[in-house]
């Protein structure tokens, strides 16, 4: 059972929060995901929930109040973005070093300065190394079929890693959409109950929460965290499939779109990659053979399959909505991701990045065009002229 | 009924802090703990700041705590128990564990409080979690090798606020946290010392029984910073209340009582000379120093009084 609701991108994860009906949320607002903890804060107020929420003096707070209430056993969740992430930024790494599953939607994004409220992916990517898994969601609906996943995957005994839903600021937190939602109670039973292994109130069994490591033991517990990483990419799948037997849609590592023969391809995630479909469809009306990556899980970052996925092509073109500054040609992080990948696996595919929406800058498809053309002069000429270029910025 | 406050009785408690920690001899760190668990009868959850007593008791694979404890990072012992006493109320509220009358304490030091946590201290008075937040206040950052914080007394000698041949220590008195924290009109506050064991044990009793967060402010000897001997610890501290540098008092409802008054009130001097951070001031050069301090001093205690109702 289902029914279809006009919800926005922070609508339908407040949804999803409404449904799993978490422990704990503690959250501070910030824009754009301020609508998700207004409208979550409402359903608290009316009773639809009774998740105890903590209306905390900052997002600092925010996390080391979800660590603690996850160390205590409770299934907790939380929302932010930009600023917000970043002045998580320590407590990110805390969350995901004691195997706290907590449950954290970012919408994406630009960081400051100059302040700007608008989507790039500087945030999240900002905190690629954290030790958290990150989900890259293209619309409402992927946001709330994601946040639904989340839980069971950072639940998961083989995993217990946070877990971020990312979706792109504006475009698809404050679009509405056609978004299908579940009923609660078959939300309710794909979850399930959380039953933790240790917690702070077994008075009964103590544990100790956060110790100090010496040179004797921090190196062997990151590897932990390594192993953990590891096994996640097969959960996600595994929780992907039993999505699919449940409600229907069916979720991967990443998706590809005329992908199969294509000869060159743009990897795009999140929001952007709806636009990047309209310009596959409009050139290979016109006989031009282009595809599409679309990348969903970026932690664990899905190496192997993804060169497998590409490997037949003639380019590929990164679009990266971020900037790693000072790194190889001062690329984006989804780029030089792959470039690695691309080379460790032997694909032997020309690549180029193409930097483009930061601060919310719009994108549009005969941009992409644009992208998909240069990339056919590589598989043309087997040259890549400019590794890094910027599309849509006045130089 | 709650267990008699009296050292026969009290002895024969397990301690919660498990002896065989490595903070150094003579450290208040330890005392404070371990009376304050000791006059608590309920089952209790500790958080703990970044700091000494943090780092000199859960040295991986080992732990001192023999109770359910926590360790997040630097600032935020106060949020990391907002979430852990919230989920506490949750989880009792959904029937997923049992109602018992836990007890939540949170230990910071003063740099951990009074400067890098004062924003998550303030917001989780503010919001009312049923948690008692302690600061065992040292008056410097030790575990980082005594730099001064916002509760490292005026004059006092300390790495970043050394005494050198311009400037004689720190040029600025203590931050009134204590206040500041009464002023979050929270059921109760209150300032202790470990030298008088019964009025701390009596004051983290009233602190973990209101309805409602409580804050002690207590003072902990560190004798690498306050340079003085291991042996000497509880003198010291005791001094600092003779002389009224720390008094004792507490603000319970609104009402503010002094729960311990000096017979003779001493002058600094004596709590100055018995410890090395403040052996400069005693150069002829920086005489102004030491009346600056006993002008600080005296100002406050009047103050105090007044609010007290003693005079
Ligand atoms: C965000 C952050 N900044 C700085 C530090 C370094 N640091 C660790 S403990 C400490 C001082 C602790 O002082 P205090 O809270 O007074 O506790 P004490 O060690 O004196 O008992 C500092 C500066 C840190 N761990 N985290
Ligand atoms: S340095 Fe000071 S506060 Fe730290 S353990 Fe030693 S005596 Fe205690
Ligand atoms: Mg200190």
């Amino acid at each position: 059972m289902s029914e279809f609701k006009a919800l926005d991108g922070t609508g339908a994860v407040a949804e999803a929060m409404r449904q799993i009906n978490p422990d704990v949320v503690a959250a501070y607002p910030i824009t754009p995901q301020t609508a998700i903890v207004q409208t979550f804060s409402e359903f608290v107020a009316d009773g639809l929930v009774d998740t105890e929420f903590i209306t905390v003096e900052s997002e600092h707070s925010a996390l080391s109040a979800c660590v603690g209430a996850a160390a205590a056993g409770a299934r907790v969740m939380t929302a932010t973005s930009s600023a917000g992430l970043a002045f998580m930024w320590e407590i990110l790494y805390v969350a995901a070093s004691n195997r706290l599953p907590i449950i954290m939607t970012n919408v994406n994004r630009a960081l400051s300065a100059p302040i700007n409220i608008h989507c790039d992916h500087s945030d999240s990517m900002g905190a690629r190394d954290a030790g958290w898994i990150h989900l890259f969601c293209e619309n409402a609906q992927e946001a709330y079929d994601t946040v639904i996943q989340a839980v069971r995957i950072a639940e998961h005994p083989d995993v217990l890693l946070p877990v971020m839903v990312l979706f792109d600021g504006f475009i698809t937190s404050h679009a509405e959409e056609r978004v299908e939602i579940f009923d609660d109670a078959w939300v309710k039973a794909f979850v399930g109950e959380y039953k933790p292994k240790h917690s702070l109130l077994d008075l009964d069994h103590p544990v100790t929460y956060g110790p100090l490591d010496f040179t004797d033991y921090y190196f062997e517990h990151k590897r932990q965290q390594v192993e953990a990483m590891r096994h996640a990419q097969k959960v996600i799948l595994d929780v992907a499939d039993e999505f699919a037997k449940t409600f229907g849609r069916k979720y991967g590592l990443f998706e590809m779109y005329r992908l199969d023969d294509a000869e060159v391809a743009v990897v795009v995630s999140s929001s952007t990659a709806g636009t990047a479909r309209a310009a596959v469809d409009k050139l290979r009306a016109q006989g031009a053979k282009v595809g599409l990556l679309k990348p969903r899980v970026f932690r664990p970052f899905p190496a192997q399959e993804m060169v497998a996925a590409l490997q037949h092509l003639k380019a590929v073109g990164v679009m990266d909505r971020a900037i790693s500054f000072g790194s190889m040609g001062n690329a984006g992080p989804l780029f030089l991701e792959l470039a690695a990948a691309m080379k460790i696996y032997d694909a032997g595919v020309p690549m180029a990045d193409f930097v483009f929406g930061l601060g919310g800058r719009d994108i549009v498809p005969s941009q992409i065009e644009g992208v998909f053309r240069s990339l056919l002069q590589i598989a043309e000429t087997g040259k890549v002229s400019e590794l890094v270029s910027y599309v849509g910025v006045r130089e | 009924m709650a267990t008699k406050l009296n050292l026969k009785e009290l002895s024969k408690r397990e301690d919660r802090l498990a002896p065989g920690h490595r903070l150094c001899a003579g450290c208040g760190a330890g005392i404070v703990v371990r009376q304050i668990l000791a006059a608590i009868d309920e089952p209790v959850v500790l958080a703990n700041a970044t700091g000494c007593l943090e780092v000199s008791t859960t040295i991986f694979p080992y732990t001192s705590w023999r109770v359910p404890w926590i360790h997040n990072a630097f600032e935020n012992a106060a949020s990391t128990m907002s979430g852990v006493e919230t989920a506490y109320r949750a989880l009792v509220k959904r029937g997923k564990i049992p109602e018992q009358n836990v007890k939540f304490i949170a230990f910071g030091g003063d740099g951990g409080t009074y400067d890098i946590g004062i924003q998550a201290l303030s917001g989780a008075l503010e919001r009312g979690h049923k948690m008692m937040y302690v600061c065992y206040n040292n008056e410097a950052y030790m575990n980082t090798g005594i730099q001064r914080s916002s509760a490292t007394p005026l004059g006092a000698n300390t790495t970043t606020s050394p005494a050198g041949k311009v400037i004689p220590g720190k040029m600025q008195p203590r931050k009134d946290l204590t206040a500041i924290c009464a002023a979050h009109n929270i059921p109760y506050v209150a300032q202790a010392s470990p030298h008088n064991w019964r009025d701390l044990m009596e004051k983290a009793r009233k602190g973990v029984a209101a309805d409602g967060p409580a804050f002690l402010n207590v003072l902990s000897s560190c004798n690498r910073g306050w340079r003085h001997d291991t042996s000497t610890t509880v003198e010291v501290m005791k001094l600092a209340t003779e002389t009224c540098v720390w008094p004792l008092y507490e603000v319970e409802n609104g009402v503010w009582r002094l729960t311990y008054k000096p017979k003779v009130k001493k002058p600094v001097t004596e709590w100055l000379e018995a410890q090395g951070r403040f052996r400069h001031l005693f150069r002829p050069e920086n005489q102004y120093m030491i009346e600056r301090i006993q002008a600080d001093v005296d100002g406050k205690w009047e103050r105090l009084l007044k609010l007290c109702g003693e005079a």
